[in-house]
């Protein structure tokens, strides 16, 4: 393994803390106290573990409705994006959002986008005014391979790829778009080749290896903000769990989901890691403890905080509530 | 006396696109054929040789993607111009418009800001039948987030976009397409134009007719035609959609205690439906009859001339109209 211990650590503590976040969620939910529709990203955690920590503080990112993971990884704190899953105020928006909905503008944090393939249209618009402005800042717009069937994934790779714009498109290729398979629904399933075919530079990268991740990613963001345009990476990966927590998964066999399992992102990395001599027992005990602590505060927090006055629910629908005095009216 | 000049609908657009381009850098022009070919409707022409394809941008034929791209500029503070063809055309972008650039905002608690605005060409009259000529301004107006306004009058076509373009918040400009030649005299000197409130373009003691955009002009004359039968008519240009001036309309139809509401966009469920629940809702007392709408016939626009002017309001029909109610 061709780290040193320190990242070795790193990702293996952003990894389980994603994983131990979204479990929690899942009790939460099933104890009621998470509502709607919550879309948990297990077993996909490399992706986001090992694209984020390659982005810069000024760089955007967009993510889909299965985002809590990315909101943790690009420094949200548990602490917000839970007490907004339990639709308090205290949460990152105020409740307004919930689990699909996580932004932190802070952050460049711009997430939450619950229409597949929405927030590919506007990662271009993103791309274009840092390339207007002439900056180094890229976007980084994260979506499922789903996304690849609606229009928007075309005319949006067209676009930036005409324009050569600073946009690194992230396709999370689970296999499923809820419960319809790739090849159920995709004449080609090669992704990187619609992409190629809009002359972006597309590779493909194993999504449940970190470090190849990290490896690929860097490669693209490299691509991206040496202005040569934007860039399509495939993380082939594999969700554990079911869509939502509405869905009874007659799409797909167990026997399927568990070979998907031995593979485990986490505990792939894990055995390396040990193998290596990088990390002992005693590590990884010492993180789970620690995002044990981490993930008791959130809920506690969570569970402490406040709900938004319903007097405020017609707030911030638009910037100014009043009409501007009219000229020369006294 | 200040200097005015003499300028058609089409060029006081132009005027008001070029005054934002030179006041403020962050500002670019974006959609389907506003550079090369100078706009689909000519309003653009001339603007790409002065501003440079950079900021005079032509988007391939991808609504959804170059709308939501202006979205996303918004975001990342710019302050795009989006220019879509037709009303009927940005139903290929509708998704962005409402999912992202009217929620966005309250979605995210307060943190984000989407100070993007779409121009559009909406209405009837261009014999373009019924992919090109419907008036869904109304449409859009029922969509919390959103600005919704429309220029009726020179002054307006000049300085709406400016105004717009200070609005943290997303804003729709419908331009009728039969206004475009339409000419006269305004001030040489642009001026700043709100956009919050509905003007009373002409007073009248008798009856309100309640109109914007491309019906506005049909109202005036058909004032004129009523003032000779002795009906004395206001008429009030609504400018905005959304938010809707209630208190200039209820102010107006409690004077003349008559309403006719005048727009081209179909009845059921539309902008005339909601104008009339609200005088209902806050002027029921003041009214001395029942009020009354011309609207859009309940037809996809037709191509054929007597087809198309049968479903659209006319002069005539308002006239009519507004002499029943006072009867």
């Amino acid at each position: 393994m061709n780290i040193n211990r320190e990242r070795a650590l790193g990702y293996l503590r952003e990894m389980i803390r994603v994983r131990r976040f979204e479990e929690k969620c899942a009790e939460a939910y099933s104890a009621g106290k998470i509502r709607g529709f919550l879309h948990l990203y297990i077993g996909e955690e490399a992706v986001a573990c090992g694209v984020l920590p390659e982005l810069s503080r000024d760089d955007a990112v967009l993510a889909t409705y299965r985002e809590h993971g990315h909101a943790l990884l690009r420094g949200m704190p548990a602490r917000s994006i839970m007490a907004e899953m339990y639709g308090k105020q205290e949460g990152c928006c105020r409740g307004h959002g919930g689990s699909m909905h996580l932004f932190d503008a802070s952050l460049r944090f711009f997430g939450g986008n619950a229409i597949v393939a929405g927030g590919l249209p506007v990662a271009v618009g993103f791309g274009l005014a840092d390339r207007m402005r002439r900056t180094t800042r890229i976007t980084a717009c994260f979506f499922g391979e789903g996304a690849v069937a609606e229009g928007e994934f075309h005319e949006s790779a067209n676009l930036a790829s005409l324009w050569k714009l600073p946009v690194l498109f992230l396709c999370e290729n689970n296999l499923y778009a809820m419960g319809t398979a790739l090849d159920r629904s995709e004449a080609d399933t090669d992704l990187c080749e619609k992409a190629r075919s809009y002359r972006m530079t597309a590779a493909s990268v194993d999504g449940m290896d970190v470090l190849a991740v990290a490896e690929a990613a860097r490669a693209g963001i490299d691509y991206v903000r040496g202005g040569k345009g934007p860039y399509f990476l495939e993380l082939k990966t594999y969700r554990f769990r079911a869509h939502s927590m509405f869905d009874p998964e007659l799409y797909r066999s167990k026997a399927e989901v568990e070979e998907w399992k031995h593979r485990c992102p986490i505990e792939a990395f894990k055995l390396r890691a040990q193998k290596g001599g990088l990390i002992q027992d005693a590590d990884i005990a010492a993180i789970e403890a620690d995002t044990a602590r981490e993930i008791e505060d959130a809920l506690a927090f969570a569970e402490a905080g406040t709900l938004e006055p319903v007097e405020n629910l017609t707030h911030d629908v638009y910037a100014r509530e009043q009409r501007v005095a009219k000229a020369g009216a006294s | 006396m200040s200097a005015t000049i003499r300028i058609n609908y089409r060029e006081a657009l132009r005027q008001g696109l070029r005054e934002a381009l030179l006041r403020d850098e962050r500002v670019f022009l974006m959609g389907e054929d506003v550079g090369r070919y100078g706009g689909s409707y000519a309003v653009s022409k001339g603007l790409l040789e002065e501003f440079g394809e950079e900021r005079i941008r032509d988007a391939p034929l991808s609504e959804s993607a170059f709308v939501g791209a202006g979205i996303g500029a918004a975001l990342n503070g710019m302050r795009p111009i989006v220019e879509v063809m037709t009303v009927n055309f940005s139903l290929l972008a509708l998704d962005q418009i409402m999912n992202n650039a009217a929620t966005l905002r309250h979605m995210s608690g307060g943190q984000l800001s989407v100070p993007v605005v779409i121009r559009m060409t909406t209405g009837a009259g261009r014999q373009l039948a019924a992919q090109h000529s419907h008036s869904l301004e109304g449409w859009y107006a029922h969509i919390p987030g959103l600005r919704i306004v429309t220029p009726a009058t020179l002054e307006d076509a000049r300085g709406m976009l400016f105004t717009a373009l200070q609005d943290p918040d997303p804003v729709l400009i419908f331009e009728h397409a039969s206004l475009l030649n339409v000419e006269g005299e305004i001030a040489a000197e642009p001026r700043a134009v709100d956009i919050d409130y509905a003007a009373v373009r002409r007073e009248g003691t008798d009856i309100t007719l309640i109109t914007y955009g491309g019906s506005l002009l049909k109202a005036m004359e058909a004032a004129v035609k009523l003032a000779e039968l002795g009906v004395s008519a206001e008429v009030i240009d609504l400018r905005t959609l959304r938010p809707l001036d209630d208190a200039t309309i209820v102010a107006s139809v409690s004077k003349t205690r008559h309403a006719l509401i005048v727009d081209e966009g179909w009845k059921s469920g539309g902008l005339s439906a909601e104008i009339m629940a609200r005088i209902v809702e806050q002027a029921f007392y003041e009214l001395d009859a029942p009020p009354g709408r011309i609207c859009g016939a309940e037809v996809p626009i037709p191509y054929a001339k007597h087809l198309e002017d049968a479903a659209i309001p006319q002069i005539d029909g308002i006239v009519a109209a507004a002499r029943d109610l006072v009867k």
